[in-house]
């Protein structure tokens, strides 16, 4: 039994982490309809950054609860200015492109994202400093639930609700949805798309980057790859729910992060991906527009 | 030419990319001598490139409007298709075919084997993009997992070869057989899928072919490979190495003329023109009386049987195969190819795929920013030529202007 809650909330953290990133890429894909293959990346450099603060800041002395705001605050700041730019450069010019060629722009953003991060870094694995510190959380159950997956879960569940408020609530998110349903129609009645369609790049990449950090200080290392296998499992995880819808993506993303998680206890960690791919193609041969997703309408 | 603002611009964009460079570039820290060190100079260096790459932009920019006022769209149009004008006149088809038969011939006698194991490499990827050109750019169907065909014809020939002594020769048709069938058993589910769920389908059918061959052991040793893998044997009789070498590259160069027969006979038949008309509208493709479902799946199976087949060549000429050699990375080169020569388009895969694999072979000086090239040269031609570098001519009529 013990075993099994282990599994249950490794499966979560594993999740929740997917749906950070799987968030970026179905706000996206919601709004100009494009998978953003370089989003993955932008997770590997909010790793990066994070990484980079939270090691200067340690060794010249700060505390422990500044490190960690800190570098959180850095990671979204750059990952979202990289986001950003990314959109400038590699997708606006392509608005009115044939399908394949921003997904290629993307593939080629990704390509140079991670030699870049090579190139400037290393390409060694470097030990992550742990930022959530273990400690002693309702002892019994303690060594079966560790303190990350808690700050994990809890961490996500937050951005998700504010997220949900920004989306339902506000401004910006009513401008947001009308662009995803139709992009004319929203300039029409005076939506700046431009700037909504930055706004969703910012949002989606500082939500990587807080994801990036907590799996770094996880996992407790990181290397310019690791951007790449992330992305597609959040790729995954946002098509599995129906991308373009946010409760899918997190729906999806939590049911991935549980396969995968009882699959290397139960089965075989040797073919923990194979079991998330497996899935995937199982659940789109029954419901081919993912599981909350809008079935497509087709124009004659 | 450069007013004040432009210049104003340039430079508030170099700050804003050293803003975005800093902690990457900048900053290197090492977490067990907990050492920082500052790299001042790359902040200096990103800035003044950045500020050199803007003007170089608006520089063209600059000397094409200036150009698009002094002739009228339709020239640039008919200069943009110049191969197509030289394909369409016969005397000057087969003056190129010529040349270009000649310098295929005599090119593995004029430089290294090192250059001709070179060209091989490329001359497969260019049957591999026309492969993949049958599934993407005919027929619509983005495929990301196109590497995983390949992965099946060359594991089925080093397989073949080490459990049951079988030849290169014999291997040839099983592999693409193989590939091809393991493209209808991938076809025939995903066939209600469209556009991205494809893509995502694919991918992922890709990464698991490459998992089980990983961590399958008894079956496929591994990540460690197959190795000693026998070379194309010539009637039995034994050849040394360079011999070979020259022999794989006759072999490819032979069957990469099959493959542009046979691709560019398919585009014109009944069942290439069901491929466009699929990969325009499927609705009216449908209404039209085409079989969907047969469409999809011939385009999959031969879209891998090439693929197969071109495994098969590769096992041959490396001796060696391990699943590390058939990443997404692979399939995304291989989707470069097709959408950077220019989608549909036969030439434009040729170019395409000389251009992507020698440009990184020859860069082999600057080895370390090879990579970093390849993935800029890929956004960068789909920002300024996203119809690729070759486009494709379709069969239009044009009404003529009245003036």
């Amino acid at each position: 039994m013990d075993y099994f809650i282990e599994l249950l909330f490794s499966g979560l953290s594993r999740g929740a982490i997917y749906a950070l990133i799987a968030l970026g890429y179905t706000m996206v894909y919601g709004i100009i309809g494009l998978i953003n293959f370089a989003h993955g990346e932008i997770y590997m450099i909010g790793a990066f950054t994070s990484f980079i603060v939270a090691t200067v800041l340690s060794i010249y002395g700060f505390p422990l609860l500044a490190i960690v705001a800190l570098a959180g605050v850095a990671a979204a700041i750059w990952a979202a200015s990289y986001g950003l730019t990314i959109e400038k450069i590699a997708y606006k010019p392509l608005r009115h492109a044939p399908r394949l060629s921003p997904l290629i722009s993307a593939i080629g953003m990704s390509i140079f994202l991670q030699n870049y991060v090579l190139l400037a870094q290393t390409s060694d694995f470097l030990p992550f400093p742990e930022l959530i510190p273990e400690f002693a959380f309702m002892e019994p159950v303690a060594h079966i639930v560790g303190s990350s997956d808690l700050v994990i879960l809890v961490t996500t569940a937050v951005a998700m609700l504010i997220l949900t408020y920004v989306i339902k609530f506000t401004r910006l998110g009513k401008a947001m949805r009308a662009t995803a349903q139709d992009r004319t129609m929203a300039m029409l009645v005076g939506i700046n798309v431009n700037n909504i369609i930055s706004a969703t790049f910012i949002i989606g990449s500082a939500l990587a980057a807080i994801g990036g950090l907590l799996i770094a200080s996880h996992i407790g290392q990181i290397n310019f790859y690791i951007g790449f296998l992330a992305g597609i499992k959040a790729f995954t995880a946002a098509v599995l729910g129906g991308i373009g819808s946010i409760p899918g993506a997190v729906l999806g993303s939590l049911i991935l992060g549980l396969t995968e998680s009882f699959a290397t206890g139960y089965v075989s960690s040797d073919y923990e991906d194979v079991f998330a791919f497996s899935l995937l193609v199982l659940i789109l041969l029954f419901k081919p527009s993912g599981l909350l997703g809008k079935a497509e309408t087709q124009k004659v | 030419m450069f007013s004040l603002n432009e210049l104003k611009k340039g430079a508030l964009i170099s700050l804003w990319f050293v803003f975005l460079t800093f902690p990457i570039m900048v900053i290197k820290v090492d977490p067990i001598e907990r050492i920082v060190q500052w790299r001042w100079t790359n902040a200096l260096m990103v800035g003044i490139g950045t500020f050199i790459v803007y003007c170089i932009i608006q520089f063209a920019k600059y000397r094409k409007s200036l150009k698009s006022t002094e002739e009228s769209e339709e020239d640039s149009k008919e200069q943009a298709s110049f191969i197509h004008k030289i394909l369409a006149n016969t005397k000057q088809r087969n003056m190129l075919f010529m040349v270009l038969a000649a310098i295929i011939l005599i090119f593995p006698h004029l430089f290294s084997t090192y250059q001709t194991n070179i060209m091989t490499t490329a001359l497969m990827y260019v049957v591999l993009g026309l492969g993949l050109n049958i599934v993407v750019g005919m027929a619509g169907l983005l495929d990301l997992g196109f590497v995983a065909f390949y992965a099946v014809g060359a594991y089925s020939y080093a397989l073949l070869n080490h459990h049951f002594g079988l030849g290169f020769w014999e291997v040839l048709p099983i592999g693409g057989g193989l590939a091809a069938i393991a493209g209808i058993l991938l076809g025939y589910p995903v066939l209600r899928l469209r556009g991205d769920y494809l893509a995502i389908v694919t991918l992922g059918f890709g990464e698991i072919i490459r998992l089980v061959l990983e961590n399958w052991n008894e079956f496929s040793k591994g990540p460690s490979g197959i190795s000693n893998i026998s070379r194309p044997e010539f009637f039995g009789i034994e050849m040394s190495l360079e011999m070979s070498i020259l022999y794989i590259y006759y072999i490819m160069v032979g069957f990469m003329i099959f493959t542009i027969f046979v691709v560019n006979r398919l585009q014109d038949s009944r069942l290439g023109r069901a491929w466009i008309a699929l990969r325009e509208d499927e609705i009216a493709c449908q209404a039209m009386g085409i079989d969907k479902q047969k469409t999809k799946l011939t385009a999959f199976s031969l879209g891998a049987f090439w693929a197969g087949i071109v495994g098969v060549i590769f096992a041959a000429k490396t001796t060696f195969i391990n699943p590390a050699s058939f990443t997404f990375l692979e399939s995304a080169i291989i989707l470069s190819i097709v959408v950077l020569g220019g989608m549909g388009s036969i030439v434009g895969v040729i170019i395409g795929a000389l251009v992507l694999i020698l440009m990184p072979e020859y860069l082999r000086a600057l080895s370390e920013y090879r990579m970093l090239a390849f993935g800029a040269i890929l956004v960068m031609m789909m920002v300024f030529r996203p119809q690729g570098l070759i486009a494709n001519v379709r069969r239009t009529y044009r009404f003529e202007k009245n003036s």
